[in-house]
């Protein structure tokens, strides 16, 4: 039963054209930024308030996804784009999400040999005493390019680094 | 003219002296590493570097990122020809007769065809930038919010003519750029809009993270999971040299290439990528043998490689003269401007002669810089391509990181980095161009107080906009694009096609 109807729905996605999909993501994002621009003042046409160009903005955004998406029936299906590349991009934005949750937390250069490490370590599968020396020496020289000779600041961390 | 020598020689006085050459001769060797290297490209590159020029001065800071974006347009060429791989989207076009030359053994002399085709468009276009700019400025100084509002939306609306693929999709994504722009704190009214807590969104979504995440990590994503690296080729120094019946035939298309990218380099828009689908169009068209395009022509490697590095000039003007970019990289370079407390626009050539001038010199010299390093170079960029991805993209990653973070030690832009990232690959999967995203993100403030300026100036009313000639032309020209880009029939095989906007890309070949 796991993952069953997610499988269904994933399998039925799949068969729905690009372009429309695209459209309507679009068109649910503009009316989302409709939703959101009730709380900024409106004016009026001849003196517009904070709220005016948003609003336009996104109407303009809602109206063009829906052509998007009408106009769209004879795109490609999202299956038959090719998501190979898919799981790969995954963990890269897995880890470059983590590396932007811990940056300021363990330092830069800490968090660069994680994540180097990680992505040649996990993702490609690369022998540990190349994943240790690629992630050293990029942590290690960008910082030492940047930080050090172009005084670029970058965070060090609770152990300095 | 007398007045023009004298600018200019105060301009070179600049540009030789030693710390200004050195930032333009490196400058030019990490732009061309830049275009060489596929995933990263100029506006990527640019954004990257931004953090690095801040402890510059204006000068030497505005030389450097301008090395690095010609260099790019430059070293773009090197992977279309060898590898059939834009560095950058605007060798797109280079790709096709570049890399059926090499497979003809023509690799060498494609690569100096290129090149010498870049420095002469490149070298041309300085005179076009040198002369107009300055008049141009002039008459903007002339212009109100209500002009100013009119060459905005003429320059949003002429990229989404200009663009290749659907109208409706540019249009969009312009749309989305614009919705993106109003984040932060409204110059008018002082009310903060949109920020969900985030203080650090006070002053809008930022153009690095947005540009980054878009081009550079979106990029990624789409590669690094490719099931096998691309071969490499590398030509000999012996083979470097064109025969004299190549060198007659890229005359001509250099020529043309040089005039149609400088003009569609003023045009608001992504000029330096459509300047290559146009050149290639037209090229086609005037050719007594268009059956040997796409087999290798020379009129088609020379044509666009001129003039993707002409309209990278061109788009220089509106930026200097107007302080209006005409893409998402003088965008980039417009605000790297800013951080250095100098406002591009009309004002610049008079109360900055130093700057204005010593950058149009710096680029003389950077064309020539790029001719004499690049040719020899081609086996060190070969080189680097050899390097097997899965070592390499973690280390375009770890610049990004740390460029992102760089520019305003904010973590909130790192998150927005991955946010778009994430609408970058999906859109580009799609079959959406992302660039008008980044240029309606730098338009959208200042179409916005321009348009309320223009409103309070009239009492409210929009006709403003259509009783001072100037504007009224250019919002007439604006909407004969969009007509021109939403009438089926037209749009459907007509005029886009003609002009090589609708052409098929060489990876659908």
């Amino acid at each position: 039963v796991t993952g069953g109807p997610l499988r269904r729905a994933v399998a039925v996605l799949g068969h729905v054209p690009g372009d429309r999909f695209a459209g309507l993501v679009l068109a649910a994002l503009a009316a989302a930024m409709v939703w959101e621009t009730r709380k900024l003042p409106l004016g009026t046409l001849a003196g517009p308030g904070a709220g005016y160009w948003p609003l336009v903005l996104a109407l303009a955004l809602g109206a063009l996804g829906l052509v998007i998406a009408w106009r769209g029936g004879a795109s490609a299906a999202l299956a038959a784009l090719g998501w190979d590349e898919a799981p790969h991009a995954a963990a890269i934005l897995a880890a470059l999400a983590g590396a932007a949750l811990l940056l300021e937390r363990l330092g830069y250069r800490l968090t660069v040999i994680g994540l180097v490490a990680f992505l040649l370590g996990a993702v490609e599968r690369k022998p540990p005493l190349v994943v240790a020396a690629v992630a050293l020496g990029l942590a290690l020289g960008s910082y030492f390019v940047f930080a050090d000779m172009l005084k670029v600041p970058l965070p060090r961390g609770p152990f300095g680094y | 003219v007398w007045e023009t020598l004298q600018n200019l020689s105060l301009g070179f006085s600049v540009a030789l002296s030693p710390a200004v050459l050195a930032y333009a001769v490196a400058g030019c060797v990490i732009g061309t590493l830049v275009g060489v290297l596929p995933g990263v490209g100029p506006l990527a590159g640019i954004s990257l570097l931004l953090p690095a020029t801040f402890g510059l001065n204006p000068t030497i800071a505005i030389v450097l990122l301008a090395g690095i974006y010609y260099g790019a347009m430059y070293g773009g060429s090197t992977t279309s020809i060898l590898m059939r791989i834009p560095g950058e989207a605007a060798s797109v076009m280079t790709c096709i007769d570049g890399y059926a030359m090499t497979q003809k053994g023509r690799a060498g002399a494609a690569l100096a065809i290129a090149a010498l085709g870049s420095f002469a468009a490149g070298t041309l276009s300085v005179v076009g930038l040198m002369l107009l700019a300055p008049p141009l400025a002039s008459i903007a100084l002339r212009f109100g919010p209500p002009e100013f509002t009119a060459l905005l939306v003429l320059g949003l609306l002429a990229l989404a003519a200009m663009s290749g693929g659907a109208m409706a999709k540019t249009l969009a994504m312009a749309a989305l750029g614009l919705l993106l722009g109003t984040v932060g704190i409204d110059a008018m009214s002082g009310f903060f809009r949109f920020h969900y807590g985030l203080v650090e969104l006070g002053d809008g979504i930022g153009i690095v993270p947005v540009a980054v995440g878009l081009f550079g990590v979106s990029e990624i994503l789409l590669t690094a999971g490719a099931a096998r690296p691309p071969e490499v080729r590398q030509p000999r120094l012996a083979e470097l040299m064109p025969s004299r019946e190549e060198l007659k035939q890229s005359v001509g298309p250099v020529g043309r290439g040089t005039l149609l990218g400088f003009l569609v380099g003023i045009v608001p828009g992504s000029a330096h990528i459509v300047s290559s689908f146009l050149s290639y169009a037209v090229e086609r068209r005037l050719s007594k043998r268009p059956e040997e395009f796409g087999r290798g022509a020379v009129a088609g490697l020379a044509g666009p490689e001129s003039a993707n590095n002409a309209a990278a000039c061109g788009a220089f003007v509106p930026m200097l003269a107007l302080g209006v970019p005409s893409g998402p990289i003088p965008a980039v370079m417009l605000a790297a401007l800013m951080v250095h407390g100098v406002a591009p626009g009309p004002l610049l050539i008079d109360q900055q002669p130093a700057l204005f001038w010593g950058f149009i010199a710096s680029m003389y010299v950077g064309n020539l810089v790029l001719l004499v390093l690049n040719l020899p170079l081609v086996g060190l960029f070969v080189q680097m391509l050899r390097v097997p991805y899965p070592y390499f993209y973690p280390a375009i990653l770890v610049f990004c990181l740390l460029g992102v973070y760089a520019v305003n030690q904010s973590v909130v832009d790192l998150w927005i980095m991955v946010g778009t990232a994430i609408a970058g690959y999906g859109l580009r999967k799609l079959g959406f161009e992302v660039a008008p995203i980044v240029l309606g993100l730098v338009l959208s403030p200042m179409i916005e107080l321009s348009l309320r300026q223009s409103l309070a100036l009239s009492s409210g009313s929009y006709l403003i906009f259509f009783e001072r000639p100037i504007a009224a032309m250019m919002l007439a020209v604006a909407a004969a694009l969009l007509a021109l880009g939403l009438v089926p029939r037209l749009a459907r095989g007509g005029w886009r096609r003609t002009l090589g906007l609708d052409a098929e890309r060489p990876a659908e070949e």
